[in-house]
């Protein structure tokens, strides 16, 4: 008896040893590549995200690889094409992901149980036009606006302004004055003057959803006055930029405002981690100007960055096991501390600690939300009319083409290829 | 008889094979491989035959057309600058680099030559910075010798962005003409030019006279070597101004309009056979300018046993 017993340890204690000995073996994380074209967010992802979800989920390691944004969409169609493309997949929003998904480069991601945890209206930028298959969930939203520099605007003596004549009066008070730039933005990149002029205002003036989906349907034009408002609005302000602002980049404006030479940055919330890093002063934020004081207000609250699946990837159930963490509780709040201003765009409410986010998101609430005019459906044929926008808005800018000329050349071009009724 | 004549063809076919192999593998067959890319169209995963269409509607398509001729004039004009500024510039520093009495020759040829050593990422990005409205050094430059109103933000105004490219352009490459007219000149036997000296030239006259007819097939050689490196030019209008030839593509060259067509650029997606067709394209304009040079330039310009 004694003796089987001893035999039965000497077995078990082998077992354990087997066990022992291939438990490791088995948890050999399996390593996941992430497409993206944010590298601004490299730091926090390696530093703090990863980590995190690497504690939880120790089979997995995932590496994020950005490439150059004007280059993104271009080199991930070259990976995809030649079989290199990581497991993990930034998305763009609406046209583009959607042509790599029709081509069957991302997989659907319909069936993830996370799905549930994000409003439909945000779902749409990553669904088939009839909504039968979603192939990227919803991960960053970003909101637009100005923000500007605290200590500048209480040395001056002003306020923050709420209509277009405040916001006017402002800005001919810095320009007198002479110790700060009134604005922060240059045209060399156009992409800038289109996305951080024309989209940023813009909704005020054709009212958000209204205007974009009525230049989906057709019933709208640019040449309608509430697309040539804004444009006649940027017309004027070439002359509070900064001198020579022609040739002017993103970069330098994003350091003429943090270095506290500028008074307001006319931008975007995605701003806030770096301007947290790099500028010393105290910020605020508000948000687009009205007609008058008490109008109602529209916010670009864009769908701006989403997250799928390289349908082709060897790895699916660990890329699954990912999308289904990002779209809880804890990634949520990981991302709202280490990116504020890169909005969690689940049902989950994250707190913000950063004052800055805090005051983009309470904008959600008494605003209405849009997302930028040329993403959805709009971005799909050529001339691309994101570009043309973008170029537009720097001619106008810089005094080279009138507003209404502007408009009706972007009507001609987008009748060029797009019939609303044929969607 | 027979079989030495038989000898003598595997001994030069076996010298000649290595590099005809190399040429082959890396100019020919992607050369014919482009070729081929230009008569189809991607659909989907697919390539489908399209005969000539890719030709016709970069030729005939409004929205591709007047790219390619803005790009085309550009190019001229980029070719132009150089050609009038580049290389006179580099046969006067090569003249007087020849002066045998000059001191300080080597310092001299170096420094001149290092901006072409220099990564045409850094010199995009080193006059950038000094060009630049706010952080360069030429606004202030130009204010301390009380002449700031001279100052414009040239990168960036579409009249002055092409022609401050090509003269940063004609700043990094003006070694390499220096260089090879410099070379053709220290070749130059020092019995033609006593010989010239004592039949009275002077100076002036013996570099008009004497040097330049002789350096003539140098010039040529590097005129038309300026004119492959002008339309082929790319990454220096690249790393300043970006794939979009700002400011409203006035600095678009073939390059950067081939490169974003064919990778796309921001939310515009890639079209590789357009691509591949502008290449294609860059490609004969460069054979009939080398043609010219060869059949009809070449054949007149005398050529003098030194």
């Amino acid at each position: 008896m004694t003796f089987s017993v001893t035999r039965l340890t000497a077995l078990a204690g082998t077992a354990l040893v087997l066990v022992g000995v291939s438990a490791p073996a088995f948890a050999e994380p399996v390593t996941l590549t992430m497409e993206t074209w944010r590298s601004e967010d490299a730091k926090a992802w390696n530093e703090v995200i990863i980590p995190a979800f690497e504690k939880t989920h120790p089979n997995i390691h995932i590496e994020y690889t950005p490439t150059e944004p004007t280059q993104y969409d271009a080199t991930l169609l070259v990976k995809f094409q030649g079989g290199t493309a990581g497991d993990i997949i930034g998305c763009r929003a609406f046209d583009n992901p959607l042509n790599l998904y029709n081509q069957g480069y991302l997989g659907s991601v319909k069936d993830l149980g996370a799905v549930a945890n994000f409003p439909a209206a945000k779902l749409v930028a990553w669904q088939t036009d009839d909504g039968s298959d979603t192939f990227c969930l919803p991960m960053v939203g970003t909101m637009h606006g100005f923000i500007y520099n605290k200590d500048a605007f209480t040395e001056l003596g002003l306020s923050e302004p709420k209509t277009w004549e405040e916001f006017h009066t402002v800005l001919d008070k810095i320009k007198t004055d002479g110790r700060y730039t009134a604005l922060a933005l240059g045209t060399k990149d156009t992409w800038a003057g289109g996305t951080m002029g024309y989209l940023n205002i813009g909704p005020q003036f054709w009212h958000g959803e209204e205007g974009r989906l009525g230049i989906i349907n057709g019933t709208a034009k640019f040449t309608d006055p509430q697309f040539v408002a804004p444009f006649a609005e940027l017309a004027r302000w070439g002359q509070y930029m900064a001198p020579g602002f022609e040739a002017q980049g993103y970069s330098d404006s994003q350091q003429l405002f943090t270095l506290g030479r500028a008074a307001i940055y006319p931008s975007g919330s995605w701003e806030i981690p770096g301007f947290r890093a790099d500028g010393d002063f105290e910020m605020g934020a508000f948000k687009v100007p009205v007609e008058k004081d008490g109008d109602k207000c529209y916010v670009t609250d864009h769908t701006d960055l989403g997250i799928g699946m390289n349908a082709a990837t060897k790895h699916p159930a660990e890329v699954k096991e990912f999308l289904e963490w990002t779209g809880g509780d804890e990634f949520a709040q990981l991302l709202a501390d280490a990116l504020p201003g890169l909005f969690p765009l689940s049902n989950s409410k994250p707190t913000f600690s950063d004052a800055l986010a805090t005051t983009f998101i309470s904008w959600r609430s008494e605003c209405e939300g849009t997302i930028r005019l040329p993403y959805q459906i709009l971005g799909r044929g050529q001339p691309n009319l994101d570009a043309e926008i973008s170029q537009d808005v720097a001619n106008i800018i810089g005094g080279t083409q009138t507003p209404e000329d502007a408009a009706a050349q972007i009507q001609k071009d987008l009748d060029s290829w797009y019939k609303p009724a044929a969607k | 008889m027979h079989s030495q004549a038989r000898r003598k063809f595997w001994i030069i076919a076996s010298l000649l094979a290595p590099a005809l192999a190399i040429y082959t593998v890396f100019m020919i067959y992607p050369l014919v491989g482009t070729l081929q890319t230009t008569f189809y169209q991607t659909d989907g995963k697919l390539q489908v035959f399209a005969g000539l269409d890719n030709y016709r509607k970069l030729f005939f398509e409004p929205l591709f057309s007047h790219q390619l001729l803005n790009a085309l004039g550009n190019n001229f004009y980029f070719f132009f600058i150089h050609m009038l500024v580049q290389n006179p510039i580099g046969i006067a520093l090569a003249a007087v680099l020849s002066v045998p009495t000059l001191r300080f020759k080597g310092l001299f040829r170096s420094i001149f030559f290092l901006p072409t050593m220099l990564s045409v990422v850094v010199v995009g990005f080193i006059w950038q910075l000094i060009l630049s409205p706010l952080w360069g050094v030429s606004s202030g430059l130009l204010g301390a010798l009380h002449l700031g109103f001279l100052f414009k933000p040239w990168l960036g105004l579409e009249g002055t962005a092409l022609t401050t490219l090509s003269l940063m352009s004609v700043w990094q490459n003006i070694g390499i003409p220096m260089m090879l007219i410099y070379a053709a000149l220290l070749s130059i036997p020092d019995e033609i030019l006593d010989a010239a000296r004592i039949d009275g030239a002077n100076g002036w006259e013996l570099f008009w006279g004497t040097k330049l007819p002789l350096i003539m097939p140098t010039i040529a050689l590097t005129a038309i070597l300026t004119f492959i490196g002008n339309f082929n030019a790319f990454d220096l209008v690249f790393a300043t101004q970006g794939a979009l030839g700002l400011p409203n593509f006035s600095t678009d060259i073939l390059g950067t309009f081939m490169f974003r067509t064919f990778f796309g650029n921001n939310l515009q997606q890639g079209d590789l056979n357009l691509g591949a067709t502008i290449a294609m394209v860059m490609f004969f304009i460069i054979l009939v300018g080398v043609s010219i040079y060869l059949f009809v330039v070449q054949r007149r310009i005398t050529s003098y046993q030194l």
